[in-house]
């Protein structure tokens, strides 16, 4: 059975309204215009035990609800949903010992206490049991190599050794589920390496469900083998990292090291010119188009190597939601 | 994992335990700005003593001493003084209802409604703690004061029955302290910014909790208003206690009404609260 199962869930808020200069600012004092957003407009979804999925999405696409929504901070507008069998926002104790929120820099550490002193305020909040909690901490700060820190005030620590203890402190209690709001944000590229290693070191070992939202391809490439991407509210696309390529990049490019003394001269009929840095060339090409291109090249040109690859990630995804937003033009 | 109800009774008063030696551990991490700030809450009450010197000198100039305002000596209200100290440093709660707010409008409320914990039950248990704090450091300074001052306690000590009811008076007014500023910091949920709610509050507390002056000064019928209001119990009731000032069937009436307002306090607390999650989790979050 699935452990995530989530149905036609919507969220809409009302917002309010303010629009510029002081007169409407008084005008505001009296009678308000709201507007109302939908950040979730039906997701229906199911994540299987032991699942890592990530949710891509731009900027206010509805990821940090539907994260708000299965934690249970937020109520939905309507639609269903069930994590382990409970209803989140109904809050059950008993679900709050089973899973953990992690939200990108929202301390849930004592700032002006050594990490030890949270740690072991959680072991009594989630009533750990005392060995329970000394193999899973010497575990966690093990794997995180964080031993050495655990006595220092976290006010002192860098923003990438706190957001370990963070996870640790998520962690402590064993969740079977855990939600990820941007784990990597504002970190150095090797910390963000490191998270990475330990979230799919954890992942592999325990066979935990996660669920992570990121803007970090990298993230997401080095840990989902599932990815949902949502935008304007709605599920766009579940399925593999790689099938996001297949299915919104309709174009290949073709990687070109030209003989000496051969000039680009005439390429650009072939596809957009991306990259000119002879002898090196790279061209895109429609998909369909790739064989045809490939063999007039090698028939007209000296080429000394060739190659043709997918597009970045990166391209494809800004494009799939710059093609979403365009479509939708009444939401911002 | 199902426990019984005497785990879960045992388990409670752990966690509460463990929120108490943490928030201590917290407090004490800044010692050196804690401790000052302790003892720079005494300096007002040399001021205080003067100013009260100068009333009773300009009511009579040639004996200050004999001089009277609502039956009150000089001696008794300095006496008097010191006690509503006392009682405010059980029932004042600096910072907590803006922190409260805070907690709110920064969205770290989130982590109460996604841990197992109680919000208000983790605010109470983390003050108690610091109350706690508070007295170690204080009660070398309040001893001296009262020490040098004791001649201004002219009736002498009060009998254990009186001390009973002041020592659980002061337990009373600690907790209606915190649960009427715990009802303030959850307007937050409703406005952004609670501060000037706040402070009309304090202004209010100011004058009519006895702070500044014993209530049955106040002209009528500002006395018997007063009486019906919670907030004298923050101050100005436990040193009326102390001094004899209220006994037998109305002592005991007044602290019905304390206890009654505790309660009510506490209930609107919670109520406020369940209502500002509602608005919460339906709003944003």
């Amino acid at each position: 059975m699935s452990i995530i199962q989530i149905d036609q869930l919507t969220k809409s808020y009302r917002v309010y309204q303010k629009k510029e200069g002081l007169a409407e600012s008084v005008r505001g004092l009296f009678r308000r215009e709201y507007k109302t957003v939908e950040a979730v407009r039906g997701i229906s979804l199911r994540v299987e035990p032991g699942e890592f999925v990530a949710f891509l999405g731009p900027n206010g696409a509805g990821k940090t609800t539907t994260l708000k929504l299965l934690s249970g901070v937020i109520y939905p507008t309507s639609g269903t949903a069930s994590v382990m069998g409970f209803v989140p926002w109904k809050r059950d104790m008993e679900y709050r010992r089973r899973f953990a929120l992690v939200m990108g820099q929202k301390n849930q550490l004592w700032w002006d206490l050594p990490a030890q002193e949270s740690f072991r305020l959680h072991q009594q909040i989630y009533s750990i049991d005392r060995s329970t909690f000394d193999a899973n901490l010497s575990e966690l700060t093990s794997l995180l190599d964080v031993q050495k820190l655990l006595g220092r005030p976290v006010r002192e620590l860098s923003l990438g050794e706190r957001m370990k203890m963070e996870l640790i402190a998520a962690l402590l209690h064993s969740p079977d589920v855990l939600f990820l709001d941007e784990p990597t944000i504002g970190l150095d590229v090797i910390a963000q390496r490191n998270i990475q290693q330990f979230l799919k070191h954890y992942q592999e070992k325990r066979q935990i469900t996660i669920l992570l939202t990121s803007h970090y391809m990298k993230d997401v490439s080095a840990l989902c083998q599932r990815v949902v991407v949502i935008a304007q509210g709605i599920l766009q696309y579940d399925g593999s990292l790689s099938g996001i390529v297949d299915s919104f990049s309709g174009s290949k490019v073709i990687q070109l090291q030209l003989g000496i003394d051969q000039s680009k001269v005439g390429l650009d009929r072939f596809g957009e010119l991306l990259k000119t840095d002879l002898p090196r060339v790279s061209i895109r090409v429609p998909r369909q188009n790739v064989s045809r291109v490939l063999a007039e090249i090698l028939n007209n040109y000296v080429v000394d190597d060739v190659a043709v690859e997918d597009p970045p990630l990166e391209d494809v995804i800004a494009s799939l939601f710059h093609s979403i937003s365009e479509s939708n033009p009444e939401s911002k | 994992m199902q426990r019984s109800p005497q785990n879960e009774f045992l388990h409670a008063w752990a966690t509460r335990w463990m929120i108490v030696k943490t928030a201590l551990a917290e407090k004490l991490a800044y010692r050196g700005d804690f401790a000052l700030g302790t003892l720079m809450r005494f300096l007002p009450i040399i001021t205080q003593i003067f100013l009260w010197w100068a009333v009773f000198q300009s009511l009579s100039p040639e004996d200050p001493n004999a001089g009277r305002i609502s039956g009150y000596s000089f001696h008794d209200m300095v006496a008097y003084y010191l006690l509503t100290m006392v009682g405010r440093a059980f029932s004042s709660m600096p910072g907590l209802s803006s922190s409260i707010a805070k907690t709110i409008r920064d969205g770290e409320i989130k982590r109460y409604l996604v841990q197992p914990i109680d919000l208000l039950s983790f605010l109470l248990w983390s003050r108690v703690a610091h109350k706690l704090a508070y007295y170690v450091v204080a009660i070398g300074p309040f001893a001296l004061v009262f020490f040098l001052c004791r001649d201004y306690f002219t009736a002498g000590w009060p009998d254990a029955m009186t001390l009973a009811c002041f020592a659980a008076s002061l337990v009373l007014s600690f907790a209606l302290g915190f649960y009427l500023e715990a009802c303030l910091g959850l307007i937050g949920f409703w406005m952004l910014e609670v501060s000037s709610l706040l402070f009309v509050y304090m202004l209010l507390q100011f004058f009519l909790s006895g702070h500044m002056f014993p209530l049955d000064l106040l002209p009528a019928p500002f006395d018997t208003i007063v009486n019906y209001l919670p907030i004298k119990y923050l101050a100005y009731f436990p040193a009326a206690v102390f001094l004899g000032k209220i006994q037998g069937a109305a002592l005991a009436i007044d602290m019905a009404m304390l206890v009654f307002w505790v309660v009510l306090f506490y209930l609107l607390s919670r109520w406020i609260f369940a209502k500002g999650l509602v608005r919460y989790s339906g709003f944003g979050g």
